[in-house]
């Protein structure tokens, strides 16, 4: 049997590379898909609690969290849509101005 | 000793390919290493015994999501992106601060412990199988979340084309551009 610590530590080094991208890309197109790899590590700790604690909690979260990240996805990739038309830039550190 | 294999396996693609889907320059190789990785995940849940779970991933993640990141990526050009920077200009900040988080979160392991276990062991899940177990989960107890979680959906796709939709002001934003009160970023 696999250790539940092993899927722990899974995750916490896809949610560490995750944070790393999400904080040093400069595209934003990409810093949404590291949020992606983000949610994809808490849905693996659901997963495997769900599985080591014999209970269907954890499953019926990660449908939750996967139907959130479709949310989140189409409004995210929406506002980049939205962003281009207006600045012609998708990367971060050129989106420097409040006033739009 | 073979589900020890195929873990092994599963966490080593994962981790390559989420590392690799970080550094690569091209966005578009980025979103196809982030489908391998969302395949690996797949054969993760399938071996924590979550099938309908890991078909549900491969589905809307890999089939829906990761599309409209690559539709979306038609804004980047290419050819550009290869050439410009990757990274924000003090992206060794952004390292120690994951590092420690990394550090930080390690150690928190060893206070770990499971609680006390359900009622869905492996054989009654299948008694009657994960879909089935899982949907009266979700239709019994959790239905409250259920609706909610249709709600924000609705909202998102009427978001998503609000936001998207091309807008009769764009003949005002051309007058403001051509007038320069409208400052191009980036661009100073």
């Amino acid at each position: 049997m696999i250790p539940v610590t092993w899927y722990l530590v899974l995750s916490i080094i896809l949610f560490c590379i995750g944070m790393y991208g999400f904080l040093t890309r400069r595209n934003v197109i990409i810093m949404f898909l590291c949020i992606e790899l983000m949610l994809n590590a808490a849905n693996l700790n659901f997963v495997a609690f769900s599985h080591y604690l014999t209970d269907m909690r954890g499953q019926v979260m990660t449908f939750f969290i996967i139907a959130v990240a479709a949310a989140e996805a189409a409004i995210g990739l929406g506002i980049v849509v939205a962003l281009y038309r207006n600045r012609r830039t998708v990367y971060s550190d050129e989106i420097n101005e409040l006033r739009g | 000793m073979l589900s020890k294999f195929i873990f092994l396996y599963c966490a080593l693609m994962i981790v390559t390919t989420g590392i690799l889907a970080v550094r690569f320059r091209n966005p578009v190789h980025s979103v196809l290493a982030v489908l391998v990785l969302f395949f690996h995940m797949a054969g993760l849940y399938l071996l924590l015994n979550a099938e309908f779970l890991a078909a549900i991933q491969i589905i809307v993640y890999a089939g829906a999501i990761l599309v409209l990141y690559l539709f979306v990526l038609f804004l980047v050009n290419i050819k550009e992106e290869i050439k410009t920077e990757r990274f924000v200009a003090n992206h060794n900040i952004s390292k120690v601060i994951v590092f420690l988080v990394f550090m930080m979160l390690i150690p928190l392991l060893q206070t770990f412990h499971l609680g006390e276990p359900g009622k869905w062991t492996m054989d009654a899940i299948r008694q009657v199988t994960h879909t089935k177990a899982l949907g009266m989960e979700i239709f019994t107890t959790y239905i409250l979340p259920f609706e909610i979680i249709a709600l924000i959906l609705l909202v998102a796709v009427i978001g998503g084309i609000l936001l998207a939709r091309q807008e009769k002001q764009e003949g005002i934003m051309a007058q403001k551009e051509s007038s320069g009160s409208l400052t191009k970023g980036g661009q100073k």
